[in-house]
């Protein structure tokens, strides 16, 4: 009992003093952040905030400026290409738009992980498929091709491909957008389920804030490329920093500190301090 | 007035052709790296357990070169007649159009044959494989076999490169032999020379020397095509539009590069 609070406790991802520009751009400034093995992080903020930019340097699709990002306690910036490879077995992600190869089948999709980095045989492959597909309420849809699916039904096949090789890490990048809410809270269910049937650590960036608040053990805001706060959800609901309580009721900065230049930007009409919408 | 305007467009115009000159000698390192990567998954990935699969080369072997039999068959046979008619009026002028298979006979073997495909699959091949890594790039394809740990150029690119280093060369043997073949039978109808001496008399004008000729060309312009076609698919940005722009640029690249190298290449075999 005590070996699993700790092992519950322990990172699995570190993220220290991260920077990252592009261009001259500075996109993230001194980003600190960890995720704690078997949690839910999710990772909000506004458009322009940093969210994907960090989201990909925890996929390792791009090296830190500077600063440290460890995953499963390793500095990926110091990886040699073979552990990269090593490493990028025990990740899974699911992307935006779901990023199925269109010349494939669901089921190919869902087994080409599989094919390129295990030696099983076919038919134990297909079992695999089947079962994962299984998990995301898609069974026996492996023969359709992408463009036969729904935009939910896409991305639960993503995440079946995500998990396919049973990741220590699953990265969804906005998981419910575009989807309606049936089909986002089916979603978020199914994210639930993943963490406590099969222990994952899921790291989830979205600007959803009732899927978040569904799902989160805990949050990570980030703002104009700093970490804002990072707890639980009842710590960011109570939380009574300005910018949080805007993102939390849909505000912007402008709305609250001159409404007169914020509908002035909206309509591009003067409008004075008396007039009513 | 008008000095401080000339001199801006001067400016203007060597700064464009800088760039130009930049950008040019850019995707060429990037077509000499990608080379080199492909070279590196074919001898070291099986080694890694990472081998280049041979079902992927085989399925671009059936795109790039058995789907391409029909137009270039009709193609080489085109080409073939025509070159036996202007072959026989230009020869007629002075009498000698009995000897018109000479021209053709080394015109095809070193020039049409292994020119012709290489267009055709560039037109084909190279712009299906532009457009097909553009549309993975913006998909997120290509992140999601980084993410996957499946590199990108063992998956998509060393199989195309390989599938096009043995389909190129082996279409233009194919154009080659339909190209003369189509000629042979215009002049047996036209001149009355007979397809047995009319082959008879290509055996004895053709030498291996041409044959290699005509294929150590197509063994570069399918290089040059899959490069290219890679090069330009994964530089896409803007979306479908973007997608469109490289796939055109793909083709004439392509084209350009071919018919470019194609003169280097038979100045440097004939003159040096």
């Amino acid at each position: 009992m005590i070996e699993l609070s700790s092992d519950i406790e322990q990172p699995v991802i570190e993220v220290d003093d991260l920077v990252m520009y592009y261009g001259n751009r500075k996109i993230l400034n001194d980003v600190s952040m960890q995720v704690r093995n078997g949690e839910i992080m999710v990772i909000m903020g506004g458009s322009g905030s940093g969210k994907s930019t960090l989201l990909r340097q925890l996929m390792v699709l791009e090296r830190p400026h500077a600063g440290t990002v460890k995953i499963l306690d390793r500095d990926v910036g110091r990886m040699s290409p073979q552990e990269l490879y090593d490493l990028r077995k025990r990740l899974g992600v699911a992307f935006q738009g779901g990023a199925l190869f269109s010349s494939m089948s669901v089921g190919e999709n869902i087994m080409l992980p599989l094919q390129e980095h295990t030696q099983l045989d076919p038919a134990t492959m297909q079992i695999m498929t089947r079962l994962k597909l299984e998990l995301v309420n898609l069974a026996g849809f492996e023969h359709l091709m992408p463009s036969e699916l729904s935009g939910g039904m896409i991305k639960r096949a993503a995440v079946a491909r995500a998990i396919i090789m049973d990741p220590k890490i699953l990265y969804m990048d906005e998981p419910s957008a575009g989807l309606d809410p049936v089909v986002s809270s089916s979603l978020d269910e199914l994210i639930l389920r993943l963490r406590d049937a099969m222990g994952m650590t899921i790291v989830v960036v979205t600007h959803e804030l009732e899927s978040t608040f569904k799902i989160a053990d805990r949050v990570t805001v980030l703002d104009k490329g700093e970490i804002l706060f990072i707890g639980t959800v009842e710590e960011l609901r109570n939380h009574s920093n300005e910018r949080i309580q805007n993102l939390l009721h849909r505000r912007s900065d402008d709305e609250m500190h001159d409404p007169d230049a914020y509908l002035k930007r909206l309509t591009g009409m003067e409008i004075n301090g008396d007039a009513t919408l | 007035m008008e000095a401080p305007n000339a001199t801006g467009s001067i400016v203007k115009a060597f700064d464009k052709l800088g760039r130009a000159v930049v950008s040019l000698v850019e995707e060429m390192g990037h077509g000499g790296i990608l080379l080199w990567q492909c070279l590196y998954w074919f001898f070291a990935g099986p080694r890694l357990g990472q081998p280049v699969r041979l079902r992927l080369i085989m399925s671009q072997m059936m795109e790039i070169g058995v789907s391409a039999l029909p137009i270039v068959i009709i193609m080489a046979a085109t080409i073939g007649v025509m070159q036996a008619i202007q072959g026989i009026y230009a020869l007629g002028l002075f009498g000698a159009e009995s000897r018109v298979g000479i021209g053709i006979d080394l015109a095809t073997v070193r020039e049409f044959g292994p020119l012709i495909t290489a267009i055709l699959v560039a037109g084909r091949s190279g712009s299906a494989l532009a457009a097909r890594i553009g549309t993975m790039t913006i998909n997120q394809e290509i992140d999601a076999l980084n993410v996957m740990g499946i590199n990108p150029v063992r998956y998509l690119v060393a199989p195309a490169l390989l599938a096009m280093l043995i389909m190129v060369p082996a279409l233009s043997l194919l154009s080659m032999y339909v190209g003369l073949l189509s000629a042979g039978l215009y002049v047996q109808a036209d001149l009355g020379i007979s397809l047995a001496a009319y082959t008879k008399e290509a055996m004895d004008i053709l030498s291996v020397d041409d044959l290699m000729h005509g294929l150590s060309k197509s063994v570069i312009f399918a290089v040059l095509i899959a490069l290219i076609g890679v090069i330009n698919g994964a530089s896409v940005t803007g979306g479908a539009e973007g997608v469109g722009r490289v796939t055109t640029r793909s083709v004439v690249q392509s084209i350009s590069a071919i018919v470019f190298t194609d003169m280097v290449f038979a100045f440097i075999v004939t003159r040096i």
